[in-house]
């Protein structure tokens, strides 16, 4: 199953030291719909150019040091096509985080 | 204890996905596959043991979840979820039975099972995904689609009143109310958890988006469209009187969990009964004789998991 999804995840974590989570995108499985892109807290997401095999536009990571790992994107997601998770990082500060992204309302 | 547990850090929800079934037939922007992140988030809150749980789903686009989970799942007939689940919850009471359908399957067809379970009180967790509309054959007027809307079957707006789920419920006898849409994921998923840890009748109605057949023929614009316009008029008001909740078709939606009480269930009510008029010569055959399949067994049958 796995070697079906083609999965867009950043190269190199030495690039983006200040993420405090990560993104992956399994572009296939998307339908475009943008619900990820509006509702990221932090922006992270932008619907991309490029198609996939089904003519959608998946989205693409617009600003990687700003994503939390919180996986709004993925609860989200309808498509089951995106999730966010969390990076090892220094515990006090990925706490404070995972409180920030709470959606009360 | 049956867990999932992803190797390596991945989609929380794909565990409990059929992964070989996806992609989905939900349409772009369709808010079903959105609800079922939200049970699998409460399913991994509420550390559930999986070898407990059964779905049941009745028919139409919602019905569809039954087919893509990885849990023992029924996909019934039209209207008849309700049915199969009494049944499945009576003859093995130590499942933990989520109905999942949608708003036509489990109100109008299904209607009158929905309010005599209600009554009853069977222990059941029903999760219904009210798009406004029968979305599957083709965007018909249901007992939900509010005054003024426009259907297949209502080319110049409807006029029937609708149904205001919740306060129908709540009047059967319903335990545990709550109403979320599809913007409000964490609400609804620790909605969804509460409801685990109630025993009787839970009800937890999503508003949610059927871009392809009720937002396009009523000119609202696709799902993400909805999606901004649920989180600009949606209102959280817990404990709402419920006959103040109903729906219009642009107006506020009240969100929130409207009710929370405690009534013996049908099988509290069923054993205490038996053994007032029988006494001694009346056996609880889910409990004394081992068919309940818990967590730590008593039952020797290992094919039915
Ligand atoms: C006995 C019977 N009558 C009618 C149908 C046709 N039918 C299939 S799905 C459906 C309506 C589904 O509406 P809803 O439960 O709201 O689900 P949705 O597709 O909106 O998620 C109907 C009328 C059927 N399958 N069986
Ligand atoms: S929410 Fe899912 S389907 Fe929609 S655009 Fe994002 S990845 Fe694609
Ligand atoms: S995990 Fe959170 S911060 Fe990162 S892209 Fe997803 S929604 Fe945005
Ligand atoms: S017809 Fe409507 S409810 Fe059915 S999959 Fe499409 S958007 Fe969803
Ligand atoms: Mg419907």
């Amino acid at each position: 199953m796995l070697a079906n999804l083609r999965e867009l995840t950043l190269p190199l974590v030495g690039v983006f030291v200040a993420a405090k989570g990560r993104v992956s995108i399994v572009v296939e499985r998307c339908k475009a719909c943008g619900f990820c892109v509006e509702f990221c807290p932090t922006k992270v997401l932008a619907l991309s150019s490029a198609f996939n095999s089904k003519g959608y536009h998946p989205p693409h990571v617009v600003s990687p040091e700003k994503c939390s790992g919180c996986d709004l994107c993925g609860m989200y997601c309808p498509d089951f096509a995106i999730y966010g998770h969390k990076l090892q990082a220094p515990k006090a500060e990925a706490t404070a985080e995972a409180k920030e992204v709470n959606n009360e309302g | 204890m049956t867990t999932l547990v992803s190797p390596i850090p991945g989609n929380p929800v794909e565990p409990f996905l059929r992964s070989d079934r996806m992609p989905h037939i939900w349409c772009p922007g369709c808010g079903i596959g959105t609800t079922v992140n939200c049970f699998a988030e409460a399913l991994i809150e509420s550390k559930i043991d999986l070898k407990t749980l059964a779905l049941v789903s009745g028919i139409g686009c919602t019905g569809r979840v039954a087919g893509y989970v990885k849990l023992d799942s029924f996909h019934t007939t039209h209207g008849r979820a309700i049915p199969f689940a009494t049944g499945l919850k009576l003859a093995n009471p130590g499942l933990n039975v989520v109905v999942y359908s949608g708003d036509g399957d489990l109100s109008a067809i299904g209607g009158n099972h929905l309010i005599h379970a209600a009554r009853r009180n069977i222990d059941l967790k029903v999760i219904c995904v009210n798009n406004l509309i029968y979305a599957m054959t083709g965007g018909q007027t249901a007992p939900t689609t509010p005054g003024h809307a426009t259907t297949s079957t209502s080319p110049y707006g409807t006029f029937e009143p609708s149904f205001n789920l919740p306060h129908l419920v709540e009047a059967a006898g319903a335990v545990y109310v709550a109403r979320w849409t599809t913007f409000h994921v964490r609400q609804l998923a620790r909605s969804i958890t509460e409801a685990f840890n109630k025993k009787g009748f839970s009800f937890i109605e999503v508003i949610s988006p059927c871009p392809t057949l009720y937002q396009r023929r009523n000119k609202m614009g696709d799902g993400l469209e909805t999606m901004k316009y649920y989180k600009e008029k949606s209102k959280t008001k817990h404990g709402a009187p419920t006959s103040e909740v109903g729906l219009t078709l642009n107006g506020e939606i009240i969100v929130g969990k409207f009710v929370d009480r405690d009534r013996p269930d049908y099988s509290t009510l069923l054993k205490a009964q038996m053994h007032e008029s029988l006494g001694d010569k009346y056996v609880d055959y889910d409990e004394e004789q081992g068919y309940a399949c818990s967590a730590d067994g008593g039952c020797e049958e290992d094919s039915c998991h």
